[in-house]
């Protein structure tokens, strides 16, 4: 009996192990076959063309695949420096009875959900936009500039981790030879912890692309590609959230499922790169 | 109480009621302590874990100022002056007092680079200099002929002895008046620490050594003066040969005679 | 200026520069939390808890049914997600001994924890919503169960990993069979952590918006039927949030306000659990 009960539980642990494996696959399937209407319909046209008109039935992604490429690019473009400069901050300057209170509150507003960043940006930082360039304030700049904030704490965590790998031994040693804390951070703590913090940044680059909520409120929905930064424009998550209820033909939902089989693929991609090119291996002294 | 003798050489360092305090601890971790570092020697510490020998050591070249909240008193005489003054550069201190530690620290970048480290912060960047200084550091540090082929490639490929020398090389490159050696074979096997041993033998001919090990026969082996600690205070220092046969404290006979430990 | 003057001055001047960002970061930050607790207060009082939404203009309008919907559809996600995660998580700890097939559940399963919850809300919309005609509890439900599974599979693995292998060892020694011992030494071996794991993983889907827009969808009267369309407090956030009423935008700050504080408890609590055991 004991014995039927052992091998029932051995057994039940590892079909629901494979079965994350079966979800997984199972997603990228059911998002490849609703896809299949709008595969058929516009061919590789899809991922070119800059036309996105339902009530003509025609379907183009590139506005929503350069907004997603453009507001991710702002965002770290904001947050890669300030993150690195917070996790320099908290590895090296911060008093060891600041060190705990302010990383634990970096911690905690990662925790805050990203529709409180949303609703943030929409309602104290889209006038501010909309003063000093004019226009409805929302848009791409807007939006760069929200999940840039939203991602921050984020990335200065797991960057301040990456660092914190440093044992502090090497950097007893440097300081030693008479370094100066730049000294450490440049020489010691960013070659030893380069590829973590890279994985790092680029893990916080792959749930930024996939961001919904902080972006949704202040881009606009507009498909269209402008120069003007300060433009409503459009992203991938932004049309899936404004246009899945309202989708009313075959082809558009198609389009849309075809749309998000776009962003699962290049941000399961990101995080893949992050998570098996940088933050495979820990090295050790 | 101790039995602290005077040294007939000129001192290096001269510690003077010296006091410290980790931070957040009420009472101090080493108490009233003074002896004398005698120049071109090597002074080993020894005692029990927990005696405040690496405590000591870490506060000739202050590497507890890296913590805030540690506190000293009293005085550590170097060059005249007492280098636990707030003002004391630090930068400036600590490539005139070098130190090794207990595991090799091979920094992330080559092994020609590991040892100019030092040189480079200080300003010199003219390669014939760099190289000529790096080679003699190297050779100093009996590395050179392991090493020479391949001073490009990262440090962290050597073995570990071959690593500790490598940090040694990168110590006295920059002409240190002192080093400290913080337990420097504890990750070593036999034939590695016999290597260092040597080396720590030779390098007093250059410049003055504190170190600190657990190890009472390589104490035995490589120093001229000997202190052991116990609970924070310095128990007896004297000429090693002395203390190891005929040591004048109780507790210091029964720490080398293996009663506790 | 000699060398050595000029590494000093470029030390301080990294060094300012790295508290300065530190300060921006934290005051953006900070502005953004003193917004949400001014905001949430301001419009916080009794009638959110017991009236249900209610058209704009309308006096007594409330979040019952955002506050309700949510517990109960969190509730059910919990239900499901927690011990698929635990025995997954039990599975890769316990029994895969290092295998190629446990690596790559890790793996996949770590890549999931990242990817973008929208998309999970597109899949079950699939797979739950148009086989069964209408947006429901259930399917809201499931797209956060697929998201909390990894979350809890990771940390449970984790967690049961840190048990020392003597204690089994030690079990097993007195004849216990190995499902016992996981159940009885090692699952208590490993309590605090796992739980942690756990309320860190109902925080992080109690606070998605994202895969529920069009899976559990809306409702802006009070329903507990699984089976209906069913609000939640971050679709209603979204939907009050973006609409051009004044009272319903302060409904939209109450919401966000109770389910940040739900969240930043749940973490908090977390984080006292571990503590505690490292404490031990």
């Amino acid at each position: 009996m004991g014995i039927v009960i052992d091998k029932l539980f051995a057994f039940s642990t590892k079909i629901i192990a494979l079965s994350i494996l079966l979800i997984v696959a199972w997603i990228f399937t059911v998002l490849f076959q609703h896809s299949l209407d709008s595969i058929n319909a516009f061919g590789f046209d899809f991922l070119v063309e800059t036309k996105w008109a339902p009530n003509l039935e025609k379907f183009g992604a590139l506005p929503a695949i350069t907004g997603s490429v453009i507001s991710t690019f702002l965002a770290m473009l904001l947050a890669v420096p300030i993150a690195i400069g917070v996790a320099i901050f908290l590895s090296e300057i911060a008093h060891h009875r600041l060190k705990a209170p302010v990383g634990v509150s970096i911690e905690l507003l990662a925790a805050i959900p990203s529709v409180v960043y949303g609703m943030w940006g929409l309602f104290y930082f889209v006038p501010i936009v909309r003063d000093i360039f004019g226009g409805l304030g929302i848009g791409m700049l807007t939006a760069g500039i929200v999940l840039a904030i939203m991602i921050l704490p984020f990335m200065a965590a797991v960057t301040r981790d990456a660092m914190n790998t440093t044992p502090d031994i090497l950097k007893e040693s440097a300081y030693a030879l008479g370094a100066t804390k730049w000294d450490v951070v440049k020489n010691i703590i960013i070659p030893y912890a380069k590829a973590g913090i890279i994985g790092s940044l680029i893990l916080a680059l792959g749930r930024a692309i996939g961001e919904t909520m902080a972006v949704t409120f202040v881009m606009g929905n507009v498909h269209k590609i402008s120069t003007d930064l300060s433009a409503p424009a459009t992203s991938i998550p932004v049309t899936l959230a404004n246009e899945f209820t309202e989708a009313d033909t075959d082809l558009y939902f198609s389009s849309l499922f075809e749309l998000s089989l776009i962003l699962l693929v290049i941000s399961f991609t990101i995080i893949s790169i992050a998570k098996f090119y940088f933050l495979r291996r820990k090295r050790r002294l | 109480m101790a039995t602290i003798i005077d040294v007939p050489e000129e001192k290096i360092l001269h510690v003077n009621n010296f006091e410290f305090t980790y931070a957040g601890s009420d009472v101090p971790n080493i108490k009233k302590l003074s002896m004398p570092i005698a120049k071109n020697c090597v002074t080993a510490l020894i005692g029990p874990s927990g005696c405040g020998k690496t405590t000591l050591l870490r506060s000739f070249n202050r590497m507890h100022d890296l913590y805030p909240g540690n506190k000293y008193a009293g005085e550590v005489l170097f060059e005249g002056r007492n280098i636990l003054d707030v003002k004391e550069d630090l930068i400036t201190l600590r490539t005139k007092i070098g130190m090794i530690f207990q595991k090799p620290t091979a920094f992330p970048m080559s092994i020609f680079d590991n040892v100019a480290y030092g040189l480079r912060l200080q300003g010199m960047k003219n390669r014939s200099e760099l190289n000529d200084r790096v080679e003699k550091s190297l050779k100093d540090a009996a590395i050179w002929n392991e090493v020479s082929t391949r001073l490009k490639q990262d440090a962290n490929g050597l073995s570990g002895g071959q690593q500790q020398r490598l940090c040694i090389a990168r110590a006295i490159a920059v002409e240190p008046e002192i080093l400290l050696f913080d337990e420097p074979t504890s990750a070593l096997d036999p034939i590695s620490t016999q290597g260092i041993e040597i080396l720590v033998s030779e390098l007093k001919e250059r410049v003055s050594i504190v170190i600190v090990t657990h190890n009472m026969q390589q104490a035995a082996r490589v120093s001229d003066y000997t202190g052991f600690m116990y609970l924070g205070e310095l128990i007896e220092l004297g000429q090693t040969e002395e203390l190891f046969v005929t040591p004048k404290e109780k507790l210091t006979e029964e720490y080398i005679t293996g009663k506790f430990g | 200026m000699n060398y050595r003057q000029k590494r000093i001055a470029i030390n301080n001047i990294v060094m300012t520069l790295s508290t300065i960002s530190a300060l921006i970061g934290l005051s953006f930050l900070f502005w953004i939390l003193g917004v949400l607790i001014f905001n949430g207060i301001e419009a916080l009082n009794i009638g959110i808890f017991i009236n249900e939404g209610a058209p704009p203009g309308y006096e007594n309008s409330g979040l019952k049914q955002a506050l309700i919907g949510q517990l109960l559809i969190v509730m059910y996600a919990t239900a499901a997600g927690v011990p698929l995660g635990v025995l997954a998580g039990t599975y890769l700890s316990e029994y895969s001994q290092g295998s190629k097939l446990a690596e790559i559940i890790r793996d996949i399963s770590d890549i999931m924890m990242s990817a973008p919850s929208i998309v999970i809300g597109a899949f079950v919309y699939a797979i739950v919503v148009i086989p069964m005609g209408h947006f429901s509890g259930y399917a809201g439900a499931i797209a956060l169960a697929i998201i909390m599974i990894p979350i809890i599979l990771r940390t449970t693995d984790d967690m049961l990993q840190l048990v020392p292998s003597t204690l089994r060892e030690a079990a097993f020694a007195l004849g216990a069979p190995k499902y016992k011992v996981i159940i009885q030494v090692v699952y208590r071996g490993a309590r605090a952590g796992v739980l942690t794991g756990i309320l860190l993983g109902i925080a992080r889907v109690a606070g998605e918006t994202a895969p529920l827009l069009f899976t559990s969808f809306n409702d802006n009267f009070l329903n507990t039927d699984m089976n209906e369309a069913m609000a939640s407090l971050t679709v209603t956030m979204y939907n009050y949030a973006t609409s051009p009423y004044e009272d319903w935008q302060r409904l939209g700050w109450a919401a966000a306000f109770i389910l940040s504080m739900f969240i930043l408890s749940l973490n908090i609590i977390g984080r006292l659990f571990l503590l505690q055991k490292r404490g031990k």
